[in-house]
């Protein structure tokens, strides 16, 4: 039943990044690529944790750990970059 | 204890299932929704319900898996439930800043993007005068 339910999470979460990257390529504005680029890294956090129960190791923790913080870094810095045209004043 | 893996099992499914269908959703409403304000909805289900089944389900694998307790999986759905308010609001204030256009279905009337009447017509004065042989 587990194995299941992997297959078809995964192939659920990969429909989801799939509709993100239309977004990306079509969204009208920049804050549109912005927020769907937002989504997308918070999909690859949920991609990589099903990977690692897949494996049935924990070594891809710190992967996703890694991709939250540095994702939020990079939302926060091109937002700021959009808002005051630039990022550190 | 076997039946106490089939019930674990069955929970882990659910949560996993559940996690990937909240994530679906919201994926097809920042697909699918006409302006930006709407589509600003989408991921933060995306960032609570969906990552946050999932880690869940993961807790509760690795806990069954090594006989304890395993909580290294909180620490992303703390940080995710922190940063995610704080993108959202970053993003809809660039958006006010750029002044899209929204549907006229969206609600409320921010005052960044209210037309103040006077500059409009200052504007367009000079502008209508010039035009006049």
């Amino acid at each position: 039943m587990l194995d299941f339910a992997l297959k078809i999470s995964v192939a659920l979460f990969a429909i989801a990044i799939v509709l993100n990257l239309y977004r990306v390529a079509v969204g009208p504005s920049l804050p549109d690529r912005i927020l769907a680029l937002d989504t997308m890294y918070v999909n690859s956090i949920a991609l990589i944790v099903l990977f690692g129960i897949w494996l049935g190791h924990r070594t891809y923790f710190e992967a996703a750990l890694l991709i939250a913080m540095l994702g939020f870094v990079s939302t926060v810095a091109v937002c700021k970059y959009l808002l005051r045209g630039d990022i550190i004043e | 204890m076997i039946a106490l893996y089939t019930l674990m099992e069955g929970v882990i499914a659910f949560f996993l299932i559940a996690g990937s269908i909240f994530a679906l959703i919201g994926s097809l409403g920042l697909a699918r929704m006409k302006d930006f304000y709407m589509r600003l909805h989408g991921p933060s289900k995306i960032s609570t319900l969906g990552v946050g089944c999932v880690l869940l389900a993961s807790i509760a694998y690795f806990s069954l898996l090594n006989g304890g307790p395993s909580l290294q999986e909180l620490l992303i759905t703390i940080f995710l439930f922190i940063t995610a308010p704080v993108s959202a609001h970053l993003l809809s204030k660039s958006a006010l800043h750029q002044k899209l256009p929204r549907d006229p279905r969206t609600r409320g009337n921010p005052e960044e993007l209210q037309e103040d009447d006077d500059e409009t017509t200052l504007e367009e004065a000079p502008q209508g005068s010039s035009k006049l042989p």
